[in-house]
């Protein structure tokens, strides 16, 4: 079901990790990203996965509730190892007319899954430890620097406050449309392609109005509220840099100069 | 005829957050009936709803429709969808295509009738909802009123020519005026048609006033199964699941709890009138 | 003491038409009237009526295209007066999806007052507050996307409350709940009206206006009736004319005395028609029953 996407959504808590500053979560989740794909061997990823279970594990969220979170991507995951698997060139380990399997071909699906794996569940952990509002204030804070040469931050963040509020509202609001039109007979899964596409009609002008409508009310419901862009607004939760954050800081440092040192020296 | 027979449907089921939705329902429908189905919100009456024409599918248990097992998984969809006719609530925010005709028309159109078969159905469908064919079939249903345009979306669902119809109140969000038109209409509709209708409502004065049958969810299950009279007599147990009586009724409750003597079974405000004031020359 | 002022009200909605050239559609034509401090103001009349424009007109959302709307003394077309008018009159409206902005309740019930500019400190207590206030303490860390439309709309009436204002305008709040829902959401504004809050109350169930001290009826972008709600349903036909209905035990009451049954005028609820019917009967009318 639609309620049970995880991807991109808080875990309500109270650990060390919740209570990081969030423009260090940013950073060091970035990093880690980048530095998954310093990682150039097996056993590059020791550091990476040591990293993350110490993240996973001090942040109290339940394995369950991750995994869950992942289930939705593994269809980009499937299709990334069956990629790699069947067109890697090299030693052939097993035929089947023109689909071949190669030493090599299992080499970099493997890495490839590992690496895939680890990135989504590292970025999944920025979502499921970070207040929404935490992720957009320190995004809005990372990205103020380049307000200078125009870019509007304040309204980059509140676009993705909302847009992560409306996800589900609107998953949820598909879900309903397309039980509307099947029943009125609509089917969506037979005939070619095109024909499929012209099927999306009848769900997506809904979905469209839907969106406009929900726009409409919500600025209504903005402005009653008294907002007016960046003007004078405080943070009930106003970012702080903390000890806590220096030492996560510095540790993160060390997991980078880790990978880094691999790198070069192995 | 509709037959359920110990229909279950567990969500997520095996999965750690699995939810039973529907326990061990079971209940007939006889031809021509009106039927009213009352329940919190979360009760399950939407899955059952959803049961009804094939949308869901149950863990377990059988829905006969007419002779049709429609749980049989050899029976086709599109079978279902011509027996079935779903209005869902707010029904009007499915309307998508450029005119009113157009849209009524997706339905009998997935069902791959000959084009002079569609129009027909269309017109008879556009009219059967109380709008003027004519004035109406080349207007955008964005440009209608609110009212309007959820006639519009039952018509889209009549075109089938379902033998059912059901409706998920129908009457959501509408003020008092276009609560009644819509309710005057469906059970005109109920009465040219001769079909099997059942309705969702929380307004109990409605389901009173409307329904030969009612049945009453509670948590999944069907809790009671009767006509109005008999459903609304229970009403201790109708409180203890936070369901409320006709106004009327309760009215004439409170009045027999302070001793008046006054005959069971005063369902709208004539019938408890009539009662009161003979109560009262005694 | 009277807090919104409204004279002589006329409100255009501007359109184009096929020609690209704007059109006016009058919404309010020629409204007037008064609301007082900590009074309790139901606003009735079926759709189009122009109802959710004039709620819209109490906060400067929208202005006045002519008459004059004042909110405790400040004009809401005064561009200066803005931010004063809406912290005074806040809102709540219909959809209880469409106006939570944040995916975190407390964070949502605290956007309000960090619009303000309010101190952190005192926003968590203001938040924490208001969500006790609406009984939804237990669920500031949920995603609104998981809570009933009766929860949603609680949580909506949180961050109106956050703000402080003196008066809360309800856009026909519970048009979209359950019955449960509902009744909780009156519940919850009778008792904000109870502790001193001015409450518009805008609404299609005639059972939630007949709990107000003065109803407004409109039709067709005009006041046609204004009263306590006694006054109001005590005119049944003309409501009727006006599609609009009364409340169950005024059309029981009204039934009765068309059968001869003796009966105050005043009856508005089940309980006073209930006590009306059971109270000992007087010697003399007891009489006339019997013969």
């Amino acid at each position: 079901m639609i309620r049970d996407i995880t991807l991109g959504q808080f875990y309500p808590g109270n650990s060390v990790i919740h209570r990081l500053d969030p423009r260090i979560k940013i950073i060091a989740t970035l990093l880690y990203i980048v530095a998954l794909f310093v990682v150039k061997d097996f056993a590059g990823f020791i550091a990476p996965f040591v990293l993350l279970e110490a993240v996973i594990i001090l942040s109290k969220v339940p394995r369950r509730y991750i995994w869950r979170g992942l289930r939705p991507v593994l269809i980009i995951i499937a299709f990334t190892l069956a990629i790699n698997l069947f067109m890697v060139r090299g030693e052939v380990l097993w035929q089947l007319g023109f689909l071949h399997i190669t030493r090599e071909g299992v080499h970099t699906a493997v890495f490839m899954g590992i690496r895939l794996v680890l990135l989504i569940i590292g970025s999944t952990m920025l979502t499921l430890t970070t207040r929404p509002i935490g992720l957009t204030d320190g995004i809005e804070a990372l990205l103020s620097p380049f307000k200078k040469i125009g870019l509007p931050a304040h309204e980059l963040a509140m676009m993705m406050t909302i847009a992560l509020r409306f996800i589900p509202t609107l998953l949820e609001e598909t879900d309903k449309i397309i039980k509307a039109q099947q029943a009125r007979g609509a089917d969506f899964e037979s005939g070619n392609l095109f024909r499929r596409a012209k099927a999306l009609i009848p769900i997506l002008v809904p979905l469209f109005i839907s969106a406009f409508r929900i726009a409409q009310d919500l600025a209504m419901a903005m402005e009653a509220r008294c907002y007016g862009g960046n003007v004078k607004r405080t943070r009930m939760n106003a970012m702080k840099f903390a000890r806590r954050d220096l030492i996560a800081a510095i540790l993160f440092c060390l997991f980078l100069a880790i990978v880094v040192a691999q790198r070069v020296l192995m | 005829m509709i037959e359920v027979r110990n229909l279950t449907h567990i969500y997520s089921e095996g999965l750690p957050h699995e939810s039973v939705a529907l326990d061990d329902v079971n209940f007939t429908i006889a031809d021509g009936s009106f039927v009213g189905i009352i329940g919190h919100t979360g009760s399950g009456k939407s899955t059952l709803l959803q049961h009804l024409n094939g949308l869901l599918k149950p863990s377990s248990g059988t829905i006969v429709i007419d002779g049709t097992d429609i749980t049989d998984s050899h029976t086709k969809m599109l079978d279902i969808r011509k027996k079935v006719g779903l209005v869902f609530q707010y029904p009007e925010y499915q309307l998508f295509e450029e005119t009113v005709a157009k849209d009524v028309a997706f339905g009998p159109g997935n069902l791959g009738l000959p084009q002079e078969e569609i129009d027909a159905r269309v017109r008879r469908s556009i009219e059967l909802v109380g709008l003027d064919y004519e004035a109406v079939k080349d207007v955008s249903p964005f440009e209608l009123s609110g009212g309007q345009k959820r006639r519009v979306a039952i018509a889209g669902v009549l075109a089938m020519e379902p033998e059912v119809l059901v409706l998920d109140e129908p009457t959501a969000g509408l003020n008092p005026k276009a609560h009644y038109d819509i309710l005057d209409m469906v059970q005109e509709i109920h009465e040219r048609e001769k079909n099997i209708t059942i309705f969702v409502s929380h307004n109990m004065n409605d389901i009173a006033r409307m329904s030969d049958q009612v049945l009453v969810i509670d948590k999944g299950r069907l809790a009671m199964d009767g006509t109005p009279q008999e459903v609304f007599a229970r009403e201790e147990e109708l409180k203890a699941m936070g369901l409320a009586l006709p106004d009327a009724a309760e009215i004439v409750s409170q009045l027999r709890k302070k001793g008046m003597e006054l005959p069971a079974g005063c369902l709208s405000v004539e019938e408890a009138a009539d009662a009161i004031a003979a109560a009262l020359k005694k | 003491m009277e807090f919104v002022r409204v004279e002589n009200l006329i409100f255009d909605y501007m359109k184009t038409d096929e020609g690209g050239a704007p059109v006016a559609t009058r919404a309010i034509d020629g409204v007037s009237f008064c609301v007082e401090k900590g009074s309790f103001t139901a606003i009735i009349g079926q759709n189009g009526s122009g109802k959710s424009t004039l709620a819209k007109n109490l906060n400067g959302l929208l202005v006045p295209t002519e008459g004059e709307i004042t909110i405790d003394g400040l004009d809401t077309s005064d561009p200066a007066n803005i931010w004063n008018v809406r912290q005074k009159v806040a809102m709540v409206f219909q959809n209880p999806d469409n106006q939570i902005v944040s995916a975190i309740v407390e964070d949502d019930v605290a956007f309000g007052p960090e619009n303000l500019g309010i101190d952190p400190a005192e926003i968590r207590q203001r938040v924490d507050a208001a969500l006790e206030g609406v009984e939804m303490g237990d669920y500031k860390d949920k995603a609104p996307h998981l809570l009933s439309g009766g929860q949603k709309q609680r949580i909506a009436i949180a961050g109106a409350i956050a703000m402080q204002p003196e008066c809360i305008v309800f856009d026909e709040p519970t048009a979209m709940l359950d019955p449960r829902g509902r009744s909780e959401v009156l519940k919850i504004a009778l008792d904000l009206n109870r502790r001193g809050m001015t409450v518009i109350f805008i609404t299609h169930f005639m059972e939630e206006a007949a709990c107000a001290d003065h109803v407004i009826v409109m039709d067709g972008g005009k006041l046609r009736m204004e009263g306590t709600p006694r006054d109001i349903f005590a005119r049944e036909e003309e409501l009727k004319a006006l599609n609009l209905d009364v409340p169950a035990a005024v059309q029981l009451a009204s039934q009765l005395r068309a059968r001869g049954v003796d009966l105050p005028d005043s009856i508005l609820t089940a309980e006073e028609l209930v006590d009306a019917l059971t109270q000992p009967v007087p010697a003399e009318a007891a009489e006339e029953v019997s013969s």
